[in-house]
């Protein structure tokens, strides 16, 4: 045993001895041990200093001003033209956003705690494919998937002599659904995988089966230690459902540019037009972020 | 040899009308692939290059004594990490390009602007990568202990010289993982320069599928595989790059 | 920089009156004592009265409120200190070695004089492998620090610091972090220095290794030396009741 007359200084929220004895980097939290943070995103939109987004409010408000001075089209017009279009790019616009992203984290959880429990399986006839899967789709742009699912997927379905036809904003949905089922399959599987090796041999000797070690003492333990990861990539999923804008699904920025068209293309629209859409996705996540951030902090791992 | 494939190709779409591999039997449609492959290869690289160091920089900007310059680092980072990095390209190409001059091209008249699209694309995934980059070298460089660092004092060394021979290759070996997620992350957004009409991969095969609507198919899991490809190169390579930088007693 | 020229004759290291704090906590409260060349000083004492402090007081690596370091007549405390030179003149050690990771034991050695005292590589890669030698490690040159144990990785900052060729060397707890079994490995070392006539300043917990190399032992509690003496008067004689009730904890 090691006979230290001076401990190593007590770190605030960490228990266990530091993994190596050779003092060369400072135990502490996954992000200084070079692992990826998981709540990076969150983290940094809550982290975001009120002044920010003072300078970035004021831009929006200084630069018709400073368009305006070389044509006659003032800065109150131009406000008011925004003020004139919210309620229909909040309403038509912003809402299918949410419901986007709303039913892609939906089914993408739903898959995703699947695809994350059969990686974990002992028969590599199941591991083998979901991690292939799950590799496949973490590691593919969103666009070039949100393109083939809109493209593949048809328009319509025939159930018997009914047509149903599929809106544009349900195929977004399927596409968006693939990174993020793939990117909470990791999230399972490295909660699973962070529960210590103890449990499992526990409650092996106690002649639990596998089935029952799983929903009974490993997942209990992984369910708050997952909440965290889980809001952080609905954030993301959020920030990313401008992307189907590209392909024609009417959203907020479909609807800001067919509104900027309507008011004759002004280009002193854009900054504000484009800055509300900024802001309105901020006032969007930030909350979330910052529940997500103090949920982390409940729920801290004592190790 | 090439023939015989071409041929198998048309062949096959003959057989099978929605499955026409059209870009592999037809020269001008491989040359569109083709120079949509370079521009994604260009914008990787160039961007990766340009994130790291604006990454590196920024870092060594936030631990000046100034306050304003930290300010300022700390502003930047905030703004690109916090908004969508596909309006970043809008405000940048529409907004800030309104701004740049333009010289006047070849034929007297039309209109070149001195950033071109591409380099709009450029900038600001760049910028929006290194916003990231700054935040991993910091945690990497603070990962460093600051006893290490005051031996390095203690024999004499400049804060220079402690930042370049001792800091910096801990802080780098520290900051791979992450950095590796990151540029990963970046080739992957690259795809999203098609909303500045940026003739990347993604650009050219929506463009053929477009034109040839057989085609989509095919052209779709071109697009698929090649990304998955090039991803998969990338990760490969990082890691095998994690592998021979490690130093032992470190990391597990 | 002041200079004040120096001569042998002269204490080495001289600390008059050192008051240091930390914020509002005052952790050196007025220490004073003077070093000889080739002199041995082991400084000792309870944890919180100030004994770390003052030997990284010693080479700048913490700022003095009041009072004088004088080190070969470099005034420590002075604002424009080159600390260059008091660096080539002070060599220290830590108790957690801090030796580079990410350079082999022999590279760890030579980086400061190439890279400080810009001498060639050819001179100093002898000098190294000396140094090593007599640190009893030979064979060990091309480890990495995170291959040593705790007792190699001192040796190889101890051989790191001499290279430096210092006139004064400072130990701060450099067995406190390791086995009892490799800290008699360290102590050998610094013994063998110290029969050299290096100068050596021990902040240190090792009464038995204290005893046998110490020409002048100080006991510090609460910021002040309470007493001092050879080795001899202090641990037989000792005449305050701080320091006697101390010893009869350890001893």
């Amino acid at each position: 045993m090691k006979n230290r007359s001076n401990p190593q200084p007590k770190i605030p929220g960490i228990q266990s001895a530091p993994r190596t004895d050779l003092p060369v980097l400072k135990p502490f939290t996954a992000r200084a041990a070079g692992e990826v943070d998981d709540l990076l995103f969150s983290r940094w939109l809550t982290s975001t200093p009120a002044w920010a987004w003072l300078v970035l409010v004021l831009l929006i408000v200084v630069w018709p001003g400073v368009t305006a001075a070389a044509t006659n089209y003032t800065m109150t017009q131009a406000f008011q033209a925004l003020w004139r279009w919210i309620p229909f790019i909040v309403k038509d616009g912003f809402f299918y956003n949410v419901i986007i992203s709303f039913f892609a984290m939906l089914i993408g959880t739903l898959v995703g705690v699947v695809l994350g429990l059969m990686q974990i399986s002992p028969s590599g006839f199941i591991r083998l494919p979901a991690k292939i899967i799950t590799q496949v789709f973490r590691n593919s742009p969103w666009l070039v998937l949100l393109f083939i699912v809109l493209l593949a997927l048809p328009f319509e379905i025939e159930i018997g002599d009914k047509i149903i036809r599929i809106p544009d904003w349900m195929k977004a949905v399927f596409g968006l659904c693939l990174p993020i089922m793939a990117n909470i399959s990791e999230v399972v599987r490295g909660a699973i995988n962070s529960v210590p090796s103890g449990q499992w041999e526990a409650s092996e000797s106690l002649a639990y089966t596998r089935q029952q070690t799983l929903w009974q003492v490993i997942l209990p333990q992984c369910f708050k230690r997952m909440i965290p990861p889980w809001m952080n990539w609905y954030a993301i999923l959020t920030m990313a459902t401008p992307l189907c804008s590209l392909l024609g699904v009417e959203e907020l920025i479909t609807l800001s540019r067919q509104a900027i068209e309507a008011e004759n293309n002004r280009p002193e629209l854009l900054v504000p037009f484009y800055g509300f859409a900024l802001l309105i996705f901020f006032a969007y996540c930030y909350p979330i972020a910052r529940a997500t951030i103090a949920l982390e902090r409940r729920f801290a791992v004592k190790l | 040899m090439l023939e015989a494939f071409m041929e198998f190709f048309r062949q096959l779409a003959d057989d099978h009308p929605r499955w026409n591999f059209i870009f592999f039997h037809e020269p001008r449609q491989w040359a569109r692939i083709v120079k949509g492959l370079q521009y994604t290869l260009w914008l990787s690289v160039a961007c990766v290059f340009l994130s790291v160091i604006i990454g590196v920089v920024g870092a060594w900007m936030q631990n000046s004594p100034s306050k304003w310059v930290r300010g300022i680092v700390q502003g930047y980072i905030q703004f690109f990490r916090n908004t969508p990095p596909f309006v970043q390209l809008l405000f940048f190409y529409f907004a800030l390009g309104q701004f740049t001059p333009a010289v006047t091209g070849p034929d007297g008249w039309t209109e070149i602007p001195i950033i071109s699209n591409v380099g709009w694309a450029i900038i600001s995934l760049s910028m929006f990568a290194g916003a990231f980059n700054v935040e991993i070298f910091r945690s990497g460089i603070e990962a460093v202990p600051e006893s290490t660092q005051e031996a390095a004092d203690a024999l004499g060394f400049t804060r220079l010289q402690t930042y370049k021979e001792v800091v910096l290759p801990l802080a780098f070996r520290v900051s791979l993982p992450a950095l590796n997620n990151n540029l990963v992350n970046l080739v992957k957004t690259t795809t999203q320069a098609i909303g500045i009409a940026v003739p990347e991969l993604l650009y050219q095969c929506v463009s053929i599928w477009n034109d040839y609507p057989s085609a989509l198919y095919p052209t779709m899991l071109l697009l698929f595989v090649s990304f998955i490809i090039l991803v998969g190169i990338l990760v490969f390579g990082m890691h095998r790059w994690e592998q021979n930088a490690r130093i032992p007693g470190y990391g597990g | 920089m002041n200079q004040v020229p120096w001569s042998d004759d002269q204490p080495i290291v001289s600390i008059k009156d050192v008051h240091k704090s930390f914020g509002d906590l005052e952790v050196l409260k007025g220490i004073s004592m003077d070093v000889m060349k080739g002199e041995v000083v082991c400084i000792i004492g309870p944890s919180g009265s100030g004994k770390s402090t003052l030997i990284r007081c010693i080479n700048a690596l913490n700022d003095i409120q009041s009072g004088s370091i004088e080190v070969e007549g470099i005034e420590v405390n002075d604002k424009k200190l080159n600390k260059l030179e008091l660096r080539k003149k002070v060599g220290m050690v830590f108790q957690q070695y801090n030796l580079f990771p990410h350079k082999t034991a022999i590279e760890n050695v030579m980086m400061a004089p190439i890279k400080v005292l810009k001498q060639s590589p050819k001179e100093v890669e002898d000098i190294a492998r000396n140094l090593i030698k007599k640190v009893r490690l030979e064979g060990k040159e091309n480890s990495y620090p995170g291959e040593l144990s705790g007792g190699q990785q001192q040796r190889v900052a101890i051989a790191r610091s001499l290279a430096m060729n210092p006139d004064v060397m400072l130990f701060d707890e450099v067995t406190a972090a390791l086995d009892p079994e490799t800290v008699k490995e360290v102590l050998v070392t610094i013994k063998d220095l110290a029969e050299e006539g290096m100068t050596c300043m021990l902040v240190t917990h090792e009464m038995g290794f204290a005893k046998e190399i110490a020409d002048h032992i100080y006991f510090t509690d609460r910021g002040v030396i309470v007493e001092h003496g050879s080795p001899a008067t202090f641990f037989d004689n000792a005449k305050d009741e701080r320091t006697k009730e101390f010893l009869s904890q350890i001893l």
